[in-house]
């Protein structure tokens, strides 16, 4: 009797890696179009493309240490765009590299559910953490509104099936 | 990767360790972005390269899409262009006579303020600049723009644009710089609203809006009221147009003051290019110069329709001194005085022709009684002035003028002889009022019938302005 595995059986998850022209220019593309979009349509600022490529690369890469390393820099890189202390950003992006990898490795996250599900998850979290950390450590004026982060997340999770539908072409198997 | 890292392990290790050391050292250091330029302050090396590798890419981007954008509307796309001339000129026609009535209203403004030594800044000079990006988040209002250390933009410069206040300059890089949003939480304008004149601190709000806060709770105010900026930052120039009020509320988390909620006067998501605000000067305003006296027939020849040339009227007014000097009915009873006094001048022949009253005898004469004089449009002197100089009467024509309504009757018909009630001081005839600037045009001398002149009290013109609109034949 054969028994079918579940898809997101440990042996059908696949690795894949970058070419360095990729893992370089994806993320700088998009804090690139991150910070000039929103001067000129400010509805832009509601996506979070650093993250969304964060999410990206880590499940895509599924190794723990690398998710956070790409969360890291690319937040750093982010943080310093903004007029705010360095590590914002840096932080929540780590954390979300980090969980995104994990999961990366224990569930299948190339259907568009899972995609946007998992998105829509982290985006909650990486708002969530920014929050806490600004409003807690920096002393930063901020406002939790749910309704909008709902929203938010919910187009950034969108916009997540689109994109990575996108990058899947520059996955390379590892 | 993962192969790279268990093959290259050591080098692998050494390079993370060496990196992190290099953004940690970058996230504390400060260093000045340009040398040449101290006065840009010092920003953390990790902003510096990373504004380095972004702002030079949306430069690019966004000059070529203008040259393409500019290619196509300037060259290609000119629908409606003649259209849209045509409104233009009439636009302007209208600005034209508007700027007019608003000259005048400006002068005195200026005038009243010299008056009060108030002291004005003025925007002496600004550097137009292209925002190029922003940060791209919604925590962190920012705008950078494509211009530097290198252009003179310097920190804490205030940004503009003719519809209102943008932000001000917080980090300048060679080639860049950041604005710091005024509907960022940080940040902070001293405002005044135009009406109720309430100073308070204009604050941006998490959610991205504006509202001015430290005003106390039982002021009142209006929504669609004006806020302009206070001057009292040191940043922003006073008067900069702000925003308007949308609404006032209690505000809860300050207890005794309100919050009100203002929509900025510039749409700061559709910025393309802005001002950035190098220079303010500080000056004192200058009064301009009262004008000169005007006669009353000189004003009358400026006015009236009938009365084009200046050098005819003089000549009338020649001939009326001429025939009124061949009568020498009566005595002189009194001395008419000149205004304003020519200084050091000897006492020059006065007009015979609806020359004041006798204030010793009231004899009566063809002065209409007259108020006092505050807010004279026009000035009096017409009674008591000497005719031009080029038009004195000759020789032998009375040194002072005789107020013998006899005298006079041959040389003016007066349409109705009027006596000075004799509870009117004499001054108000024979003292001059002093002369205030011409009136504006609308509803003042120029459409005015002489005789309406004459009996329109505010006008406050001596009886023989309107002995000489009848003498220069008007109707």
């Amino acid at each position: 009797v054969s028994v079918a595995l579940p898809s997101s059986s440990r042996e059908e998850i696949e690795v894949y890696r970058f070419s360095t022209l990729a893992a370089v220019g994806i993320p700088l593309l998009a804090l690139f179009v991150q910070a000039f979009l929103p001067s000129r349509a400010r509805w832009f600022a509601i996506f979070d493309l650093p993250l969304l490529v964060t999410v990206f690369f880590a499940v895509a890469r599924r190794s723990p240490a690398i998710g956070l390393l790409t969360g890291a820099i690319i937040g750093i890189l982010q943080d310093s765009l903004t007029h705010q202390p360095v590590g914002l950003y840096g932080i929540a992006k780590t954390l979300v590299g980090y969980g995104a990898s994990s999961i990366g490795a224990r569930i299948d996250v190339e259907n568009p559910g899972s995609r946007l599900l998992l998105t829509f998850g982290f985006y909650l979290i990486h708002q969530a953490i920014y929050f806490l950390i600004a409003r807690h450590m920096a002393r930063l004026a901020l406002e939790w509104r749910f309704g909008h982060m709902l929203a938010a997340a919910l187009a950034n999770g969108l916009l997540a099936v689109a994109l990575f539908a996108v990058l899947d072409r520059a996955k390379q198997r590892a | 990767m993962e192969n790279f890292l268990a093959r290259y392990r050591n080098a692998s290790v050494l390079v993370v360790v060496l990196l992190a050391q290099v953004i940690a050292l970058a996230t504390q250091v400060k260093r000045s972005p340009d040398p040449r330029h101290p006065e840009a302050g010092s920003v953390r090396l990790i902003r510096l390269w990373a504004v380095s590798a972004i702002t030079p890419l949306e430069k690019a981007l966004v000059n070529t899409s203008g040259w393409m954008q500019a290619g196509w509307a300037n060259y290609a796309y000119l629908r409606g262009v003649r259209e849209q001339n045509r409104a233009l000129r009439a636009e302007l026609d209208r600005m034209r006579l508007a700027q007019v009535r608003l000259s005048e209203d400006a002068a005195q403004a200026r005038r009243l303020q010299a008056l009060l030594d108030f002291k004005q800044q003025f925007v002496s000079q600004t550097v137009a600049a292209q925002v190029i990006g922003s940060s791209g988040s919604e925590q962190s209002r920012l705008l950078y723009l494509d211009k530097g250390t290198g252009n003179g933009i310097a920190l804490d410069m205030p940004v503009i644009t003719p519809e209102g206040i943008v932000g001000k300059v917080i980090r300048v890089f060679p080639s860049a710089s950041q604005v710091l949003e005024i509907t960022d939480p940080s940040s902070g304008v001293g405002v005044i609203l135009e009406k109720s004149r309430l100073l308070g601190i204009l604050k941006g709000t998490p959610g991205g809006q504006t509202e001015v806060q430290y005003v106390m709770a039982d002021e009142k105010v209006d929504a669609g009221e004006r806020v302009l900026t206070s001057g009292g930052d040191s940043v922003f120039p006073k008067g900069l147009p702000v925003g308007i009020v949308q609404r006032a509320v209690f505000d809860r988390e300050r207890d005794p003051f309100l919050k009100i909620q203002v929509k900025p006067a510039t749409d700061l998501g559709r910025l393309e290019e802005v001002l950035v605000i190098t220079r303010v000067a500080e000056r004192q305003p200058e009064a301009p110069e009262l004008p000169t006296r005007m006669r009353a027939a000189d004003i009358l020849a400026q006015r009236l329709p009938g009365v084009k040339n200046k050098p005819e009227a003089a000549a009338t007014m020649a001939a009326i001194w001429r025939a009124s000097a061949r009568q020498k009915s009566a005595p002189p009873k009194a001395q008419a005085k000149p205004w304003p006094p020519p200084a050091g001048a000897a006492p020059e022949p006065a007009p015979a022709a609806g020359s004041t009253a006798s204030p010793a005898t009231g004899a009566p004469s063809e002065t209409l009684p007259q108020r006092p004089a505050a807010g004279s449009t026009v000035s009096p002197a017409i009674a008591s002035n000497p005719p031009p100089a080029g038009n004195q009467p000759p020789a032998g024509s009375p040194a002072t003028a005789t107020a013998s309504p006899k005298a006079n009757q041959p040389a003016v018909k007066p349409p109705a002889k009027k006596q000075i009630p004799p509870q009117l001081p004499p001054q108000s005839l024979a003292t001059p009022i002093p002369a205030a600037p011409p009136a504006p045009s609308r509803g003042g001398l120029a459409n005015q019938h002489p005789r309406a002149l004459q009996r329109a009290p505010s006008m406050k013109l001596t009886a023989s302005a309107g002995a000489l609109g009848r003498a220069l034949g008007t109707p």
